[in-house]
């Protein structure tokens, strides 16, 4: 029953219906239907393969448009303008060296406070974790991932900030702080908010997408492999340490730099707690800035010239990220490849 | 045997598993702290005259979010609608012929980049090559921008869902004398259109909380309007800007912005997950 709708629905209604008087017509007609048929198909596949083109086009546009806006800024401090310290909006003297280091800051920090949270979850969810219980978690953290990165900004500032300014800070401070060389990290005005206040936000935003990779890619080592090192004694931990991750090294790594891409181009989460200053300071403590929460405050007041310079911003910006990111996913896809050879 | 050695290494298990429980529990708690907060403050702000009065002037009383909220329906509705069929087509192409093509490989890459790219450099992007051209902020260019976001996600998702149906399928269609086209979107599309269905909600739920690119795009409106060629109001710049405002009742109106993007975020997340379990399962 089923079956024949569906049939008729592929070939053509026409063929089964009509009954051509004569042979050679009906050769006729045959030959027009694969020839419709041919040029349809022709058509379908350009007309798919114009729409996967747009991602391409896209991304090449967003290179070419951001270069040319951003010229007059590049054509006057040259090379130069990445490492200039200096951010003066009346005199129109810019430098990216504030932003970028608060860009670079603020990810490194989030990158390590992450790093051995997302291992921890997923060396949870894969071997220790009851069954029943692995999907509701792993649902649970991946949801941490939706939470719009506005919210994360609203959370950091409004309760994060006071807590971290009446608790947080003065422990660092009087821990880290004292010690010698990381000490002035430490240092300086308590306020909650500041470079470390978003690199701990950026954490616990970007960990979703590390504890995600990790755990796709540690389900990957074969379980012969796993067994055998279980068979010879070895403890979860050290079937973790010394056979799962060696074996998924460079998705590990993939994963890692995909969060450092996501922390880097975070726009919202950081502007509300990063303090947007343009200023340089050797503490953590002190407000700063990153090219993203940049581009967020001073769009709006932004003319002419200082808007080339804001476009120079995100052009760097999108270079760092794109760099980042292609890395992450060739390390991933290496992984996953060997998946394929080695089970 | 050596029973300081077994000792030790018992240990160092027990310490390893620990931690990782505790890094499990911290996650959790950090989003039921995000969500108790939010539940909390965002409450208070529910009412009646949320969804049924404008956004208020600076220092005037009470007000809404109404225009926001019918801002953001329109900017995500457009994009969808854009963004759907051009996913899904592309999505058809890289999974139906993108074996051996060097120029679907590629495109599969850049996508996956695409996904993760700073969704500010999209706004940037927007404001370069259109509202810089026409010299005033719209809907549309919202809607560009957003649609931006949303194809990728729609695109990855159709292709691995595609990637799923059995070859078997696609070869019984063949055999039967249908075309290419055919088989593709009345065989593979039918049978993975749960999975479809997913990367669609997937892409509802990312472009809903977008912040930054609109923020150069759709920037806001503090009136009621239908008029996507003007700017237009939308919930999460209006988050953004009475978030940071010395108003209390904008602020107050903020955490209600921020419940009510959270819940639909979260619902269209968990839909997505319904879907997709379908799929798994049939």
């Amino acid at each position: 029953m089923n079956t024949t709708s569906a049939n008729s629905g592929i070939l053509d209604q026409g063929l089964m219906n009509k009954t051509p008087a004569d042979n050679s017509m009906a050769e006729q007609w045959r030959l027009d239907v694969v020839r419709k048929q041919r040029m349809q198909d022709f058509l379908f596949h350009k007309l798919t393969l114009s729409f996967s083109l747009i991602v391409l086009v896209s991304l090449v546009g967003i290179l070419i448009s951001l270069m040319v806006v951003a010229w007059p800024a590049f054509k006057k401090f040259g090379i130069e303008f990445i490492w200039r310290v200096e951010w003066d909006i009346i005199n129109e003297e810019f430098g990216a060296a504030i932003a970028i280091f608060g860009t670079l800051a603020s990810a490194t920090i989030a990158v390590l406070i992450a790093v051995p949270l997302s291992f921890g979850i997923a060396l949870f969810l894969t071997e220790n974790c009851p069954v029943w219980l692995r999907r509701p978690l792993g649902t649970a953290i991946e949801l941490l991932a939706a939470v719009p990165s506005i919210i994360y900004g609203m959370f950091g500032l409004f309760v994060f900030a006071p807590l971290f300014a009446e608790y947080g800070q003065p422990a660092l401070q009087s821990t880290l702080g004292q010690m010698p060389v990381i000490g002035p990290l430490f240092g300086g005005a308590m306020n909650g908010i500041g470079i470390l206040a978003a690199g701990l936000i950026l954490a616990f935003m970007i960990l979703p997408f590390i504890a995600a990779v990790m755990r796709d890619v540690f389900e990957i080592v074969p379980s012969i492999l796993r067994e055998s090192a279980y068979g010879v004694g070895c403890t979860t931990w050290e079937v973790v340490r010394y056979i799962v991750l060696p074996y998924t090294q460079q998705g590990v790594i993939g994963g890692i730099m995909l969060g450092l891409g996501r922390a880097l181009g975070e726009t919202m989460a950081v502007t509300f707690v990063i303090g947007n200053s343009q200023r340089l300071s050797a503490s953590l403590f002190s407000p700063g800035s990153s090219i993203a929460s940049t581009l967020a405050n001073e769009f709006g007041e932004a003319d002419d010239f200082h808007l080339s310079t804001l476009f120079a911003l995100g052009f760097l910006l999108f270079v760092i990220t794109f760099i980042v990111l292609a890395i992450a996913k060739i390390l991933i896809i290496r992984t996953e490849r060997a998946k394929g050879l080695k089970t | 045997m050596d029973e300081k050695l077994y000792r030790k290494r018992v240990r160092t298990n027990r310490i390893g598993l620990a931690l990782s429980m505790l890094a499990m529990a911290l996650g959790l708690f950090v989003l039921l702290w995000i969500l108790f907060v939010l539940f909390k403050n965002g409450f208070q702000a529910l009412d009646f005259n949320m969804f049924f009065h404008s956004t208020p002037a600076p220092g005037s009383e009470g007000g809404g979010l109404a225009n926001a909220i019918v801002g953001s329906l329109m900017l995500v509705g457009f994009s969808t609608l854009v963004s759907t069929p051009i996913g899904i087509l592309a999505g058809i192409y890289l999974a139906e012929y993108g074996d051996t093509s060097k120029t679907a490989e590629v495109t599969r890459f850049m996508t996956d980049i695409m996904l993760s790219a700073p969704s500010i450099v999209l706004g940037l992007f927007v404001y370069a090559i259109l509202v810089a051209q026409v010299k005033h902020f719209s809907g549309w260019a919202g809607m560009l921008a957003l649609s931006l976001i949303a194809i990728p996600v729609v695109l990855r998702t159709t292709e691995n869902m595609l990637r799923l149906v059995p070859g078997s399928l696609r070869e019984a269609a063949f055999a039967l004398g249908a075309p290419r086209w055919k088989v593709a979107t009345m065989v593979t599309l039918r049978a993975a259109k749960s999975g479809v269905v997913t990367g669609v909600l997937l892409a509802l739920a990312r472009i809903s909380g977008e912040t930054a690119p609109l923020l150069f795009t759709a920037l806001n409106n503090q009136f009621f309007s239908f008029n996507m060629n003007g700017p237009m109001s939308n919930l999460p710049v209006v988050i953004f800007q009475f978030a940071l405002s010395p108003y209390d009742n904008w602020i107050r109106l903020a955490w209600g912005g921020a419940l009510l993007i959270t819940l639909t975020v979260l619902v269209l997340n968990i839909l997505a997950r319904v879907f997709f379990r379908e799929k798994i399962s049939s």
